[in-house]
């Protein structure tokens, strides 16, 4: 079986380990009685056996990190927030929106009582109190998959007051966005979530572990962390880490678009599997299409600076990624063939952030707009060299100093590494520049070749000096 | 000399202030204090850090990003938005970096990316943050050549104020204040990104009684005030500060004007008044001054028609007036009433001619809708102490309506949860929702209501507290002061120790009482000279600034008394329905026009100033005062403003510190004294009768916008008036057999006037409420002032 009608996109292909995408095999995967039928909610219960405090050590041990995209040990996380101070709330992060990603959607989407037992699961290891449930504007389908199973997990006492007749009481509250991408941002989707615009907050003093929704302590956790915990508590840390590798254990999901010939999502090992892996592998991705040499790819979502060919031999770990000057993000990999026209493909990615910028800041609200249109500009052949200058300076106001990219043999050139400075308060704007470093830095070539060649008019009485 | 302690005793060690906190600021140390913003505290130590968005009365936003430093905690210096980050330990600030210069250059370019850079034809340029701050810490060049963004300009988002979204640079100033300190959330950022602005909701102006701020604190020209737009450039203002007398809160503020015309009021950041904020009528108020309508010479009646004469020949004709009335029927003949809006060395100069020259103790600053006298002999509470109390009570009217200002501060105190609030109230007002407990009662039955009130355990266990203020104040015109007076003595028999704001609500009310307008022995107050006056036995009638027609709550007999007095002398700024009766009108100056001292309701006296020119052949009321001595034979003997207030300090009990010298020493102004708390206050008695049950209990109380004269003539201002009618509980319509928006008979033993029904929740069921002295039919009608509560009938046309 390679993929399923009903889970578009989902790739399964040869013998790996499955920890969260085990029932996409199932057409009814998202049903009460057929996530019953797998060993559904034995997580929780065997939760429930333990003390928060084991639980929470067993998540510590196991080193789950984050996949929402900065990659923080969510047990770690889990123990930020100031003690005695009540109520304290988990958010559950469904707004997958970083462009590219699409694997939460399919949690959501196949598998959503996986997704609620992570969550009480959570909520009894960290003393919660109650589940924000925040799912992406745009994506009905897990709206409505998650509802029911919300529904019918409270009709069989998996959610709500003592539940399965323990002393653990929980309540999961489902909100919809409106279509803001910054709301995937922690800090503005707590503020959407109270009612306000989706405009990030500023940390300090607004640490969400500490200053979070309603002004108590919050936990906001990524769709795919918590997906994990219901397999790590029916198994063991031991057995968690032992795949993968130490500092990136388990597996992860990733979901690889543009060029390739069979584009798609997949659970990976994480840590040791390689680009070259995923991108060449018969199990994955199979290669280029039509054959085509492989020109660029984007390893972590839009927001991630770009990698060449050259780093195609880096596993999926957070540390060497980094140091190449990317990031592993939300486990998004765009990839991009020689066809590609790299100042359009640039654009592309800046437009959506200058779009996608809340306003809140100036170096983003301005910013962003500003790199999108010399961008427009320059894929559309109107461009003149000081624009490129231009652009570069505009960047280092949204983020002064070194900026991270990766490096390159043709171009003799050293990576880079993360992290960076910014101006603004989140990360909408220094994505909006991202894709304009690295296309410039890496690619600088191209956009020469697409300049305004301008004739000189010798001056002349009369003459304008528009270069015209 | 031998030093014998030299060296020979260990120091005393130096105790560390656990709240000095030591950073280091541009290299050297600097000792901050605990919690203080990294900008506020580099701004004491002498470094400015630009900033838009950052507001010291306002919680920090960092949104401009302007204020970014190099701040190191022990990580390495880290770009840090100053306005968001408290000092710390050891925290290293470097506001001088090559890495902050080019982070605030390139912020500056940004904003301006957008800006229409108008400069020469906006009202900001030349007194504009982002200029000046472009200007020192800009790039001096854009390098921004796209087509910037475009947006219909200006749009009016309320009455008085204009929005221009292309200056804008989107910095939650006007928003935050709305929503934070006016409480009135009606501005909003709408759409995203780039095209982020800021609108209005559909159909809902920004209608704030403090709209006038977002304009002062608006760090660009975005928003502009309707009176002021194009009417001045900055450099050619000349300004002085003063304080507002719109009412008693007493704001200071900066006036500006150009070519001797008055063209704005500016807030001052006073620490103990007003923060800085002013209310839109305060604010806007001065168009008055240059109105058309103004009386700029002396009058005088002949053949029952004013005619314009020279001050000599007005003077005299007052002169002679006043000593055919003492000739008449003795001093006690002449009555003198009004002066509290006045300075206070108008009213001492008028208390003294009028007890000392004239002789009459009929005097009385007051116009019957004030508060008894000897309220301020009580341990009276600063408006600091009111906003930091524990328990707030409030027996007073809508604080929002009357004393605006003071409403913002009450509010921040009940939101910062420093203060809980306790109110008791005959319909709801601005203060209601942030109560902590709001009592609503029907007038006549305050005693009771206070009684239920401290049977309450948790009540009496607040008020157990300790640390008590009563703002005590005039909540309903239509009922005398006796059951609030009643209500006031059993709270403060119920905690002790408690203090007093007392709200009243004119200008100097408390000035013109302290120095002496009020009542000579067996002298007669406001109502009791109309009432005389009715009875004919006034035979000279002098107002000193009074409108009795529009002011006095029982209007029948401020008719019956002003046509009872046998003649009248006007001294006022406008013909009024009471002046315009006079037989002797002297022309006064007003405000802005003439120097001297004001009172405010905590007994803050500061200066007030002249800064143009006195319009026409107008005087200020003390040299009225003096020249009036003068005809009449006396000499107050002062030949300038400065001389009355320094007799003011030598024989005024609690003002023998208010002299020039400490005036110009204290931007803030200088408390005056109150006489040793006296108490009790003189119990009032009386009881109110029960109301029929087909009858409505009038409730009256004034709104922020009425037909107050220097309201009516502000044409920025007149028309906000909402008018006259009938506020009924939308539950008594159906009992009363009437709906929303009819026109009804309102009857009360008095009279009858027509007015429409206005369904309003915040009117206590069983009562009618009416806005006083807005247009349309007048609600004085209605009121008899010797009834203790006055009840209506609704009645179908």
């Amino acid at each position: 079986m390679s993929s399923y009608t009903w889970a578009p996109g989902f790739i399964d292909d040869g013998d790996r380990p499955q920890i969260v995408t085990s029932r996409f095999q199932y057409e009814d995967g998202h049903t009460l009685e057929r996530y019953l039928a797998t060993g559904g909610y034995a997580g929780l219960k065997a939760a429930l056996a333990r003390t928060p405090v084991q639980v929470h050590d067993e998540v510590k041990a196991a080193t789950v990190l984050g996949r929402g995209g900065a990659g923080f040990p969510a047990g770690t996380k889990w123990g930020l927030t100031p003690v005695e101070v009540w109520p304290r709330y988990l958010v559950v992060n469904g707004d997958e929106s970083e462009p590219g990603t699409y694997k939460d959607r399919l949690l959501m989407e196949r598998d959503p009582h996986q997704l609620i037992e992570g969550c009480l699961i959570a909520c009894y290891a960290a003393g919660l109190s109650q589940c924000f449930l925040y799912i992406r504007g745009e994506m009905a389908l897990a709206q409505e998959r998650v509802a029911t199973a919300l529904n019918d997990a409270y009709a069989a006492g998996y959610i709500g007051r003592n539940i399965l007749g323990s002393k653990f009481s929980v309540d999961v509250v489902l909100h919809w966005g409106a279509g803001a991408y910054v709301v995937g941002e922690e800090t503005a989707l707590i503020e959407s979530l109270e009612g306000n615009r989706g405009m990030p907050r500023l940390k300090p003093p607004f640490f969400p572990a500490a200053i979070g929704l309603y002004g108590k302590p919050t936990i906001v956790n990524n769709v795919e962390t918590l997906a994990n915990l219901p397999w790590l508590l029916t198994h063991s840390a031991a057995e968690y880490t032992a795949i993968g590798t130490a500092t990136s254990p388990g597996t992860r999901m990733v979901a690889v678009s543009g060029h390739v010939k069979r584009p798609g999502v997949f659970e990976i090992v994480n840590g040791t599997t390689t680009f070259r892996d995923l991108l060449y592998g018969a199990e994955f991705c199979q290669g280029i299409r039509d054959g085509n040499e492989l020109k660029a790819f984007v390893p972590g979502g839009g927001s991630a600076p770009w990698f060449l060919p050259d780093q195609l031999d880096l596993p999926f770990e957070a540390k060497l990624v980094g140091a190449a000057g990317s990031m592993l993000g939300s486990g998004a990999v765009m990839v991009m063939d020689e066809t590609t026209d790299i100042p359009t493909a640039a654009h592309t990615l800046t437009r959506f952030y200058a779009h996608e910028s809340c306003g809140k800041c100036v170096p983003c609200r301005e910013g962003g707009t500003w790199l999108e249109r010399i961008m427009e500009r320059l894929a559309d052949g109107r461009g003149t060299e000081s624009d490129l200058a231009q652009l570069l300076e505009i960047g280092q106001t949204i983020c002064p100093g070194p900026f991270p990219h990766a490096a390159s043999e043709r171009l003799g050139l050293e990576a880079a590494p993360f992290p960076f400075k910014m101006t603004t308060i989140c990360f909408v704007g220094p994505s909006a520049y991202t894709s304009v470093h690295s296309a410039i830095t890496l690619f600088r070539s191209e956009f020469e070749a697409k300049l305004i060649k301008r004739k000189l008019i010798p001056v002349s009485v009369g003459a304008t000096d528009d270069g015209h | 000399m031998t030093d014998t302690k030299s060296g020979t005793e260990p120091e005393a060690a130096v105790p560390v202030d656990p709240n000095v906190v030591s950073v280091t600021l541009n290299g050297r140390a600097i000792e901050a204090q605990k919690g203080e913003l990294v900008i506020a505290a580099a701004q004491r130590h002498g470094v400015y850090i630009p900033r838009f968005c950052y507001h010291e009365r306002m919680s920090s936003v960092g949104m401009c990003r302007m204020c970014i430093c190099e701040v190191d905690t022990g990580r390495g210096p880290q770009l840090t938005p100053t306005c968001m980050v408290a000092v710390a330990p050891n925290m290293v600030i470097d506001t001088e970096s090559e890495m902050t210069k080019n982070v605030q250059q390139g912020i500056l370019e940004l904003l301006l990316a957008n800006h229409p850079l108008d400069c020469p034809v906006c009202d900001k340029g030349g007194e504009c943050p982002l200029q000046d701050q472009a200007f020192s810490h800009g790039p001096g060049e854009s390098r921004y050549i796209e087509e910037k963004r475009h947006f219909e300009k200006p749009i009016p988002i309320s009455d008085l104020v204009y929005l221009d979204r292309e200056r804008c640079i989107l910095c939650d100033r006007c928003t935050r204040f709305a929503d934070e300190v006016a409480g009135d959330a009606l501005i909003s950022f709408t759409s995203r990104g780039n095209e982020t602005h800021i609108t209005t909701f559909p159909d809902e102006p920004f209608s704030s009684y403090f709209s006038g701020n977002t304009v002062q604190i608006c760090p660009v020209g975005a928003l502009t005030a309707k009176p002021y737009r194009f009417k001045a450039r900055p450099w050619d203002l000349a300004q002085q500060e003063s304080t507002c007398t719109t009412c008693s809160v007493g704001c200071r503020i900066v006036i500006d004007s150009s070519r001797d015309e008055v063209l704005r009021y500016m807030g001052v950041d006073s620490e103990p008044v007003n923060h800085g904020w002013l209310c839109d009528r305060g604010r806007f108020n001065f168009e008055s001054t240059k109105s058309a309508d103004r009386v700029l010479q002396p009058l005088v009646r002949e053949h029952d028609e004013l005619h314009e004469v020279s001050w000599n020949e007005a003077l005299a004709a007052a002169a002679s007036i006043i000593e055919e009335a003492k000739a008449a029927g003795g001093a006690a003949g002449v009555a003198v009433i009004g002066g509290a809006r006045g300075t206070n060395e108008d009213a001492y100069a008028w208390a003294r001619l009028a007890h000392e020259v004239i002789g009459t103790p009929n005097v009385y600053s007051q116009m019957g809708d004030g508060l008894p006298a000897d309220l301020l002999r009580l341990d009276r509470a600063t408006i600091d102490e009111t906003a930091s109390a524990t328990t707030i009570v409030l027996l007073a009217p809508d604080l929002k309506e009357e004393l605006p200002v003071l409403y913002l501060r009450l509010r921040e105190a009940a939101e910062k949860k420093r203060s809980r609030i306790i109110e008791f109230t005959p319909k709801q007002t601005g203060l209601t929702r942030h109560a902590w407990r709001s009592i609503s009662y029907e007038p006549g039955s305050q005693v009771a209501a206070v009684n239920e009130a401290l049977a309450d355990a948790e009540i009496a266990a607040q008020l157990a507290k300790g640390d008590v203020v009563v703002v005590f104040g005039r909540a309903n015109l239509a009922e005398t002061i006796t059951a609030s007076v009643q209500a006031l003595h059993r709270l403060l028999a119920a905690a002790p120790g408690t203090k007093l704001l007392p709200a009243f609500r004119r200008g100097n009310s408390v000035g013109a009482l302290q120095v002496g307008l009020r009542p000579g022995a067996g002298g007669l107050d406001t109502r009791g000279v109309l009432q005389a006056a009715a009875d004919g036995k006034i035979d000279c009638l002098v107002l000193v600034g009074a409108d009795p027609l529009a002011d006095f709550p029982d209007t029948e007999l401020a008719r019956r008394g002003l046509a009872g007095a046998r003649r009248t002398i006007a001294v006022d700024t406008f013909l009024t329905g009471s002046s315009a009766r006079a037989d002797v009108v002297l022309p006064a100056c007003a405000f802005g026009e003439k120097d001297g001292t004001t009172t405010n309701l905590e007994g803050r006296v500061s200066n007030v100033v002249r800064q143009v020119s006195p319009a026409g052949n107008t005087r200020p009321d003390w040299m009225i005062a003096s020249g009036l001595a003068t005809a009449l034979g006396s000499d107050l003997g002062y030949a300038n403003v400065g001389e009355i207030t320094l007799d003011i300090a030598i024989n005024v009990p609690g003002f023998d510190h208010v002299t020039s010298a400490a005036l110009a020493a204290s931007a803030d102004g200088v408390l005056s004294g109150t006489p040793t708390a006296i108490w009790p206050v003189t119990l009032l008695e009386g009881t109110a009768p029960e109301r029929n049950s087909y009858d409505l209990r009038l409730v009256i109380s004034r709104t922020l916008y009425d037909q107050a004269v220097g309201t009516a003539t502000s044409p920025s201002l007149a028309h906000l008036p909402r008018g006259s009618a009938v506020h009924l509980h939308p539950l008594d319509l159906a009992r009363v057999g009437t709906a929303d928006g009819v026109e009804v008979k309102v009857r009360s033993a008095r009279a009858t006037i027509v007015l429409p029904v206005v369904a309003d929740a915040s009117v206590v069921r069983g009562t009618a409420w009416l806005p006083w002295n807005n247009p349309g039919p007048n609600p004085g009608e209605l009121i008899d002032c010797f009834a203790a509560v006055n009840d209506v009938r609704i009645e179908n046309l």
